[in-house]
């Protein structure tokens, strides 16, 4: 990477987290499956009383979304851990905040987008109006990346720990608080008929202010991490 | 307010008391913690140091 | 000035820290007494009967001051923590974790004391209020500062990821506490808090400030205990712990 400029070492760095992820195309399906058996588990945990579904159906799918977020994010760092390369990330010349930003682009794209398509699925099974599930992906779509850079963070943080998975729900999930709030709370709203843009613009403040700032704190926490 | 009125509150007696009473102990909890833990490092280090010196 | 100048490069220092604060404590810890119980007596003596609440907004003595030191404690964790990892200052470290499990405490006693206020007035044990919610969101964020803690062998990256995560959990309360409110608005209806007098009367207020510095010195007193310990522990192969430990 010597001699190259920073975008092209982001590029570089995003195709191959993207190779190796379709290389392992068993792997990207779990997530998704999650996703939607936890919405399925609801109908049956709380009946299937069509009037209760549409009223807590986004609420549930947006919880689902979370959770599968959640169980993704080890993905992000832990190879790279184990094998050497993340120390190598942080001895180069670029700015570690770039190549996070590269790392978690990767992973939004693998394992965020797949629940953006199937999303409108689940909004049918528990039988939402379509309009709803316009804004449904609507949030989703700015919703989702805040998810994944707010995860590196924690991510960064547990990556050296031998049973890193259990502390990082208990880190992220506070953290993911305003997202689910937020973004539920629009596709509700916009199934009352009222108009959202609050909201969205609220999601959208998320999104940069987590685009800008997650990056620098996620690569503080590596270094601390690999220390 | 008499001393039968300060223990009833006004019929609130369990919520008031009650809340008070968890107070009391969790500021209690915290202050014999730390103390224990000072005593007990102590006691680890002077029996470290000693049995250092044997060897 | 060069009193205060040595005197700051002094408190940096574990050993002279150790013995300042073992001075300090007592003191402290009297001060801290004297208030609470002066506090406590007109909280629950001299302060009159609410006309809306009888007596059960007495809790409010505890609930309040324990919200405000929750929020206070974090800030604290954060600002010693940003210290820490700029200035690579240990006894920033030191207070930092310190303060986490007492923060944790008040926390606890914030949703306890709300939650047992609630029932006599809301008539269930829990509510989806905004302020309640809010600190049982900052009670997992604490609870997750000390985990992270105590699953980090090595003492010093532990802070130092503590630290990380405490300026990221302060930038974000801000964030959450707004869009809780803003969620329990829209779920609730303009109702005002019970947890908020709308105008206090100054009999009401002087128990509530007299508590709110009685815990203020209380989390000095055991911030200092608990750092003593911590400093304990890390120092322990030093000379001047072992010959504190006992003269064989």
């Amino acid at each position: 990477m010597n001699g190259e400029s920073t975008g092209s070492a982001f590029v570089l760095l995003l195709r191959r987290d993207l190779i190796l992820a379709f290389r392992r195309r068993a792997e990207l399906m779990n997530p998704l499956l999650f996703f939607v058996l936890v919405t399925a588990l609801f109908p049956l945990g709380i009946g299937a009383d069509p009037e209760l579904l549409k009223a807590v159906g986004t609420g549930i799918i947006w919880v689902a979304a979370l959770l599968a977020s959640l169980l993704s994010l080890e993905s992000v760092f832990r190879s790279d851990f184990e094998d050497g390369t993340l120390e190598q990330f942080l001895l180069c010349a670029h700015p570690v905040s770039i190549l996070v930003l590269a790392k978690v682009l990767a992973h939004w794209l693998v394992t965020g987008l797949p629940l953006l398509i199937v999303a409108p699925l689940l909004g049918v099974l528990l039988d939402l109006p379509g309009d709803s599930i316009k804004v449904l992906m609507l949030t989703l779509v700015l919703g989702t990346p805040v998810l994944s850079l707010i995860g590196s963070i924690g991510v960064a943080l547990t990556v050296g720990l031998r049973r890193g998975g259990m502390i990082l729900s208990l880190l992220v999930l506070p953290l993911y608080v305003p997202v689910l709030i937020f973004a539920a709370n629009a596709v509700e709203t916009a199934a009352a008929g009222l108009p959202i843009t609050a909201h969205l613009s609220m999601l959208g403040g998320l999104l940069v202010l987590a685009l800008s700032l997650s990056p620098l704190a996620t690569a503080a926490a590596l270094r601390v991490s690999l220390s | 307010m008499t001393m039968s009125e300060f223990f009833h509150m006004g019929g609130y007696a369990f919520y008031v008391w009650s809340s008070y009473a968890i107070t009391l102990v969790v500021l209690v909890l915290n202050v014999l913690v730390p103390l224990r833990n000072r005593r007990k490092l102590l006691a680890t280090i002077a029996r470290r140091a000693r049995r250092a010196r044997r060897t | 000035m060069n009193t205060i100048v040595r005197l700051y490069h002094q408190m940096g220092s574990p050993r002279y820290f150790y013995r300042y604060a073992g001075y300090m404590i007592p003191w402290l810890a009297v001060s801290c007494a004297i208030l609470m119980l002066a506090g406590i007596y007109q909280g629950l003596v001299v302060a009159p009967t609410d006309y809306q609440q009888g007596d059960s907004y007495r809790i409010m003595f505890i609930h309040v001051p324990s919200a405000w030191m929750s929020m206070f404690i974090y800030v604290v964790m954060a600002v010693c923590g940003a210290i820490a990892l700029i200035w690579h200052m240990k006894l920033a470290e030191i207070f930092a974790i310190s303060s986490a499990h007492i923060g944790a405490s008040f926390t606890f006693l914030a949703l306890v004391t709300g939650s047992i206020w609630g029932k006599p007035m809301w008539g269930t044990w829990w509510v989806w209020d905004a302020r309640l919610t809010s600190e049982l969101i900052l009670l997992f964020l604490y609870l997750g500062v000390i985990a992270l803690y105590n699953a980090i062998d090595d003492k010093r990256t532990a802070a130092r990821a503590t630290a990380i995560l405490a300026i990221v959990g302060v930038v974000n309360i801000p964030i959450i506490h707004f869009s809780v409110k803003w969620w329990n608005t829209l779920h609730q209806g303009p109702t005002v808090s019970k947890f908020d007098a709308p105008s206090i009367d100054v009999r009401m207020l002087i128990p509530l400030l007299l508590m709110a510095v009685a815990f203020k010195l209380f989390y000095a007193v055991v911030v200092l205990m608990r750092a003593r310990c911590e400093l304990l522990e890390r120092e322990r192969n030093s000379q001047w712990v072992n010959e504190l430990a006992g003269p064989e």
